[in-house]
């Protein structure tokens, strides 16, 4: 029994005691470490041009982060730490501020609205083997480079061109009409002139019913748009295929108006002519035109819920395509820290490769991403505005109205 | 193309330039007498475009019909920052004068910025959307709103300084400041009131192009790059060469836009200037200095 004891004793040491305390403490924290991936909320950084002269564009964006937390919370997602981050409108500083906010503890970013300030992102975020999202950007180049960690839900400018001829020609068909001419009207900005080369490119494989007879390059930045518009009206064109910006949307309209030139449609590729400023500055002057945009599917259920909580947390604010991506990114987080169980950033990315998210906003069948990180399965919308809001024509499982045309103004 | 959209272009051409010249005015009327080149111009008319629109968005005023209130405020501005700034930086060095009022728009943008944020803003008249339409000529009824006002208040600042004793005055201070003096004219309040005219001038023409443009802080530069073609055009310093250049510069931009290419209609405008600097440097009208 003495040696026994004795012997026992003897195997207490100083060294195993250590041991002892060293294993514990390693079996104590193991379960609690895998604990807090689960139960702590994921550190996402959202980087946005807050500043610069995209502050208007990056703050619509910050709505849908405004909401994202309820919405998710209403659809089971584990919830999400916000880390703002402003890219000042620069790609420097959404580089640098990418980089700041990984070192203070980001787990996972999303961003950025513009595809430099993006491309300046995914390189950080590659490089530091953190997960980046894309909310909005369809510059092509940024998930062709073989990334492992970037991944964008939203239309690269090919697709949006693309579902751009097929909407039309779903509204022609729906409408029973086949316009013989359009004349573009086009910005001379970056985005105007890579429409305008798309189109050219891509216009003689769709077999569309209506040629192009003019294309006028116009300045964004102009405040007077009439000789355009004069130039325009010349044509005798059937319809207006336009290019634009917001602000140049609204002067387009007011000088059609007072030209009184009605062509049967205003069909516009990209953003001005669907915005909330737009229909709220025209009013009923801004009932008829046609967009084709990265839209929403009204028709599904979570669009329900992001609508009714947008409403609620921006009254008079609508649903529009930067809260709806924005939203859909940090969903797309939340489902994969959901599905990883951890916040490390290897398996979040893993997790996001495997997304597959039918439960969402944006038309199409869902939310899953390619070998190279794409949403290539997004499609776009035809829109139409009426009486102050917006309604879809198509594609047609996410349609809720039919097209007017000939386009009615008031 | 037809005819008559030569013509409908021509006349919104006239018609815009004729506000771009009372623009311009303000900025001849101050530098013909108090020789400094005023860098806030295009700032200042910005201050009297959101003026126009809160108080038509607070109060329902009409812009044409505040026009005259507008330009007394800036009238009063102007005034106050002449004979309290501006005046004593007249004997300094030119680049002081220049980094003075440089920083005078600096502030007036981020100011602007600071109250009504970067989007654009308007205001919507029952006449936003009008025009009068003459077999097949077309006239924007804004447009002729605002240039027939551009053309009654041009006339009228040109029989202040020809017809009243004030502006003989002025205009003595501007051909020899130093006889002046000399006759007991109290050159600083002058100056303070042709600066005050000028910005009177600024204030009118803003308030027409309300109607006309959409306004954002950052539209004052674009303006006052502008109002310096014109009266380069024209000639710096005459007011008859103001209206005239931002004629000819609304003609030539609207034409240029419809003969060639819209895009390119400023190129232009920056042509006509470039001829007029190469082989009629003192402007159009303007008089030749030794």
């Amino acid at each position: 029994m003495s040696k026994k004891t004795h012997s026992a004793a003897s195997l207490v040491t100083r060294r195993t005691v250590t041991a002892g305390l060293g294993a514990g403490f390693l079996a104590g924290t193991a379960p609690f470490s895998i604990g807090r991936a689960a139960g702590a909320p994921l550190k996402v950084g959202v980087l946005l041009p807050r500043s610069g002269y995209q502050a208007g564009i990056g703050q619509d964006c910050q709505r849908g982060v405004d909401v994202a937390k309820a919405v998710l919370k209403q659809m089971g997602m584990p919830d999400l730490q916000i880390m703002n981050g402003d890219t000042e409108t620069k790609v420097d500083v959404a580089r640098t501020t990418a980089e700041k906010l990984i070192a203070d503890g980001a787990q996972l970013l999303v961003g950025a609205f513009d595809s430099g300030q993006s491309t300046a992102i995914a390189q950080v975020a590659e490089q530091k083997g953190v997960p980046f999202v894309i909310n909005i950007a369809a510059a092509p180049p940024i998930t062709e480079q073989g990334y492992k960690f970037v991944f964008r839900n939203f239309p690269t400018g090919p697709m949006i061109l693309r579902d751009a001829f097929l909407n039309q020609k779903e509204v022609f068909s729906v409408a029973g009409v086949a316009p013989k001419t359009a004349v573009m009207l086009h910005c001379n900005d970056t985005y105007g002139t890579a429409i305008l080369k798309g189109t050219e490119a891509m216009f003689p494989k769709f077999d569309m019913p209506y040629k192009i007879v003019e294309k006028i390059a116009y300045d964004p930045a102009a405040r007077d748009l009439s000789v355009e518009v004069s130039k325009a009206k010349a044509t005798g064109a059937d319809i207006l295929y336009a290019v634009s910006r917001l602000n140049d949307a609204i002067l387009l309209t007011r000088e059609m108006i007072k030209q009184r030139w009605s062509p049967q449609a205003v069909l516009s590729i990209g953003p001005g002519w669907y915005e909330d400023q737009y229909l709220k500055t025209l009013g009923k002057n801004a009932n008829g035109p046609i967009s084709f945009v990265p839209w929403y599917d009204p028709n599904k259920k979570a669009t329900k819920l992001l609508k009714d909580a947008l409403a609620k947390a921006h009254k008079g604010i609508g649903l529009n395509t930067n809260h709806v991506y924005t939203f859909e990114a940090l969903l797309v987080a939340a489902d994969a820290y959901k599905r990883a169980g951890s916040a490390d950033p290897k398996a979040l990315a893993d997790a996001i490769r495997k997304t597959n998210i039918t439960d969402n906003v944006s038309p199409g069948p869902g939310i899953m991403f390619n070998e190279k990180g794409q949403n290539d399965k997004l499609k776009c919308s035809a829109i139409q505005n009426r009486d102050g809001d917006t309604v879809t024509l198509a594609p047609k499982e996410a349609a809720n109205a039919k097209p007017v045309w000939p386009m009615k103004r008031g | 193309m037809p005819l008559d959209i030569y013509v409908n272009v021509a006349i919104g051409g006239i018609l815009t330039g004729l506000v771009y010249g009372l623009m311009a005015l303000g900025l001849s009327v101050i530098f013909g007498v108090v020789r400094v080149v005023n860098f806030a111009h295009g700032e200042m008319m910005t201050i009297a475009m959101y003026l126009a629109i809160v108080l038509f968005a607070r109060l329902g005023l009409d812009p044409l019909l505040m026009l005259a209130p507008i330009a007394v405020v800036l009238f009063v501005a102007g005034y106050f920052l002449q004979l309290r700034v501006i005046n004593r930086f007249i004997t300094r060095p030119e680049h002081s004068q220049f980094l003075l009022l440089v920083a005078i728009a600096i502030i007036i943008v981020n100011v602007l910025l600071m109250i009504f944020g970067p989007d654009a803003q308007s205001v919507q008249t029952s006449y936003s959307f009008d025009s009068y339409q003459i077999g097949p000529i077309i006239i924007d009824a804004t447009k002729l709103y605002a240039g027939g006002a551009a053309i009654v208040v041009a006339i009228a600042l040109v029989a202040f300084f020809r017809y009243t004793t004030i502006g003989t005055a002025i205009r003595a201070c501007a051909d020899n400041y130093t006889g002046a003096q000399v006759v007991g004219l109290d050159v600083n309040r002058l100056y303070a009131l042709t600066f005050g005219l000028g910005a009177a001038c600024v204030g009118a023409a803003g308030t027409m192009l309300v109607i006309i443009i959409d306004v954002t802080p950052a539209l004052g530069p674009a303006y006052t790059l502008l109002a310096f073609v014109i009266v380069i055009t024209g000639g710096l310093g005459s007011m008859s060469g103001a209206l005239l250049g931002g004629v000819l510069i609304g003609l030539t931009e609207a034409m240029a836009g419809l003969l060639f290419s819209p895009s390119a209609k400023s190129m232009f405008a920056f042509g006509i200037l470039v001829l007029v600097l190469l082989f009629r440097p003192q402007g159009i009208v303007g008089r030749r200095t030794a």
